[in-house]
């Protein structure tokens, strides 16, 4: 239920902060390098890393994602006809929040791994 | 041939009598989100740096402006029917109708914009490779 609910939300916050964020990451580079300065300028800091707005954004919306896609593979199991035994469902669930968190830390800490050199 | 049995012609429709292909495209744009956006952010999370010049020079190739264009069809199409999905469950009003066309305007523009400026990019900074 609460799984089903957070998948909306997740699904719903990408197709509309992600989409326009997408959309204008795309717009600003086909500008040119002023307007795609401008851009990251919103995100990062003058060294270059990211800011607080940058961070919040780029862990929501890679949770969103993670959390989307886990979420989104329990519905096609769902969906053909399996796991639905109480148990299990609960189980996987539950297993998807873990792993959805889990991915998120993975991507970020491999990013600031990379970027720290 | 003859229009089939009264059995066959409405099978998979439900009490709707529609919606069936709805669901199903949606699962098939799930699976090819899945490919496309996981590509995408390890292609992203890769890059050795993310100014102008490195994300030109990335989005030139064949191979980064394909996928990208692939991932705007699939992933506007898949948000296109969640969100009218998300609408049509808690919208009872006219506001449905108002929302749902607000939706096909920002699904088509968006995109439209996304593919124009992928093919700028890729035909720009890929001419001067």
């Amino acid at each position: 239920m609460a799984v089903s609910i957070v998948h909306r939300v997740t699904g719903s916050g990408m197709a509309t902060v992600g989409t326009i964020l997408f959309v204008w990451w795309l717009a600003a580079l086909a500008s040119g390098p002023a307007a795609y300065a401008a851009f990251l300028d919103l995100f990062t800091l003058q060294s270059g890393a990211l800011n607080v707005v940058g961070y919040v954004v780029g862990i929501g919306l890679s949770f969103a994602f993670f959390q989307h896609m886990a979420s989104g593979v329990r519905h096609l199991f769902l969906d053909a006809g399996a796991n639905f035994e109480l148990g299990a469902n609960k189980r996987t669930a539950l297993s998807t929040l873990v792993i959805s968190i889990a991915l998120t830390a993975a991507f970020w800490v491999f990013l600031l791994e990379k970027s720290n050199g | 041939m003859g229009n089939g049995t009264e059995i066959g012609r409405v099978r998979g429709l439900g009490s709707a009598h529609q919606g069936a292909e709805g669901w199903w495209h949606h699962k098939i744009s799930a699976g090819s989100n899945l490919v496309l956006v996981l590509w995408f952010i390890l292609s992203i999370a890769l890059l050795p740096a993310y100014d102008y010049a490195t994300i030109a020079a990335w989005l030139a190739q064949p191979m980064a402006a394909v996928p990208l264009i692939l991932l705007v069809f699939s992933v506007f199409y898949h948000f296109h029917h969640g969100l009218t999905v998300v609408i049509e469950d808690y919208q009872h009003d006219h506001t449905r109708f108002v929302l749902l066309l607000l939706l096909k305007y920002f699904t088509i523009a968006t995109a439209t914009l996304a593919i124009f400026s992928i093919l700028k990019v890729a035909f720009t900074a890929g001419a001067a490779l």
